[in-house]
């Protein structure tokens, strides 16, 4: 508790010689958390970078394996393959949907606000659960069709490549749609207005002025959806088939089924270095803290 | 006219967008009370018969049991990080601010596969796997980031004045924090407690992980139920797990009107005491 003492004295009595290193009481109460996602955190990822080189057998051999067998490479190929449709269609439904909020009154902007939310906060599982009983070929949407006479057999939509993005979507839309909100709604739309005053069509305000400003925040979203896409393991493994496993899915199976903790590490190593690159290059265009900040 | 296209367009499509977010809550809630094992919809009549079940059996209450107390563990241990850490952030100096930065955030972006496979490989050799207090050391770290957010945006808020007169009518710094800044973030740090808590409450990948015979949690529980075989008892569950989430949220939304009902009578009272004096 001394820190807290500590810090109520004015920080700048003792300034260290060394600026950069300068830590103050108030600063000093973010060593505890620091210290407990580096053990509990950064730690494990250190052991399963190790454990991707060592296990089991030091050198590269889990790494030459994943690109040695086309298997394995198809299911990468597939992963990249669905995290940039699911981007791609999260993007076409999120647009509208953020746009629209930052056009109606505030009672309607809340309503939509708080429908986005309650999937947000509802569990992964238990939509995919729903989705399941929904589209499965005796599920909801095809006894509907089938009562009133659409179709005759039942269309399969369970554990096909459109079931899988269609549950995907709807995990990765809320992710997208805050950030994008977010930022359309801080766009001074006195602009467009000036645009149209200067002759523009409202169509060619729209695109000229509105969505060049709106790219941050579109951009930060569909980064978080695609990175997030990659690592999705529970949807793909309720909603697709054996054709489409994912890489998730691949890491789960090598470590439970047959006990290639290696192999799997080295798996989750990519994946894990990919999404830092792809963090880190978008991060010199992007305030991506602030997209995060957003959350909640 | 293109304008009025343009609306009912977007109109139109917000709606489909909206009733595809809703339709798993909708679908499933109806379903836990249907009589037909069969997960028919519309539901066929009424029954607590899934949920009985779900009672009744205990090995889905050692689950729940696990979930409940791994929860309010995480939520805890986040909150009591976490908040030393938005002090930190908001009113510190520490070196390298940016590192911290990436290390306080990356529980959020690190994909949850990758966490699983990372503290299982760790906590097998440390016999941490299938215990409450490696669950808990996990789930802590992905709900720390909800605690720092919250808090740090209640922190911002804080008028610094009020602890410049605390301290200028004698309150020790201690007495200070304790009696005027930390009523004033409590919120905050309820609303990022009430995220950490959820964050565990639905987490499934780690907790595949580190489940095993000895602790199981409850979506654990449910991911092996819907892989064996579906029933209504899944769907009872998670209306139930729904409640927990929406009672949580409304629990929150109570507090916050409690807390500006106060607000605004503390502000009258000061304005009539104002208009006394005058």
């Amino acid at each position: 508790m001394s820190t807290v003492e500590t810090a109520a004295a004015p920080s700048t009595a003792a300034a260290p010689k060394r600026k950069y290193f300068a830590i103050d009481g108030w600063g000093a109460l973010v060593v505890p958390l620091v210290i407990f996602l580096v053990v509990v955190f950064l730690v494990p990822l250190v052991a399963m970078l190790v454990k991707s080189f060592t296990d089991p057998e030091p050198g590269f051999g889990n790494y030459v394996a994943v690109f040695a067998e086309p298997l394995y490479m198809k299911v990468i190929m597939n992963t990249f393959y669905v995290a940039l449709l699911v981007t791609l269609v999260t993007l076409l439904l999120a647009y509208p949907y953020a746009y629209l909020m930052t056009l109606v009154p505030p009672l309607w902007r809340n309503i939509m606000m708080v429908i986005m939310l309650i999937p947000f906060w509802t569990s992964v599982l238990v939509r995919s659960f729903a989705l399941i009983v929904l589209l499965r070929d005796t599920g909801v949407i095809n006894t509907m069709l089938t009562d009133i006479g659409a179709i005759d057999e039942p269309i399969t939509m369970l554990r096909t490549f459109s079931g899988v993005v269609f549950g995907m979507v709807q995990v990765s839309l809320p992710f997208a749609v805050l950030p994008m909100y977010a930022t359309m709604s801080g766009i001074d739309n006195r602009l467009g207005l000036a645009a149209q005053n200067l002759g523009a069509r409202p169509s060619g305000a729209f695109w000229r002025i509105f969505v060049p400003l709106s790219v941050p925040g579109v951009a930060a979203g569909l980064l978080l959806t695609f990175i997030q896409a990659l690592g999705y393991y529970i949807t793909p493994a309720l909603l697709g088939g054996p054709q489409n496993t994912m890489i998730g899915e691949l890491i789960v199976q090598q470590v439970s089924a047959v006990l290639r903790y290696g192999f799997a590490a080295a798996l989750a190593t990519m994946l894990l270095v990919l999404t830092l690159v792809l963090l880190g290059v978008a991060g010199k265009f992007l305030n991506l803290e602030k997209a995060l900040m957003r959350r909640s | 006219m293109a304008k009025i296209l343009t609306r009912a367009f977007l109109g139109l499509l917000a709606v489909l967008i909206g009733v595809y977010l809703l339709m798993p809550v909708l679908v499933i809630v109806p379903m836990s009370w249907s009589e037909s094992p069969y997960l028919a919809f519309p539901p066929e009549g009424f029954t607590m018969q899934w949920y009985e079940k779900f009672f009744n059996d205990a090995a889905w209450m050692s689950s729940l049991g696990h979930s409940v107390s791994i929860g309010l563990l995480s939520a805890l241990l986040s909150v009591v990080l976490g908040t030393m850490g938005a002090l930190a952030l908001v009113r510190g100096k520490f070196p390298f601010r940016g590192v911290v930065m990436g290390v306080l955030l990356a529980p959020m972006i690190v994909p949850f596969v990758i966490v699983g496979l990372a503290v299982y490989i760790t906590f097998l050799g440390l016999g941490l796997t299938q215990t409450t207090l490696g669950f808990v050391l996990v789930h802590t770290a992905l709900g720390v980031p909800y605690v720092l957010i919250n808090v740090v945006a209640s922190l911002s808020s804080v008028d610094r004045r009020l602890e410049m007169a605390a301290m200028n009518l004698g309150a020790t710094p201690l007495g200070t924090f304790f009696r005027i800044t930390l009523p004033l973030i409590f919120p905050g740090m309820l609303a990022g407690a009430l995220f950490a808590f959820i964050t565990s409450w639905d987490e499934v990948v780690v907790a595949i992980f580190l489940s095993g015979p000895d602790i199981t949690t409850l979506p654990v529980k449910m991911w092996s139920g819907i892989r064996v075989q579906i029933d209504p008892t899944i769907a009872a569950i998670s209306t139930i797990s729904l409640i927990v989430i929406l009672a949580a949220f409304a629990g929150q939304g109570v507090f916050k009107l409690f807390a500006s009902a106060s607000e605004r009578r503390r502000r009258k009272r000061i304005v009539t005491m104002q208009e006394e004096l005058a």
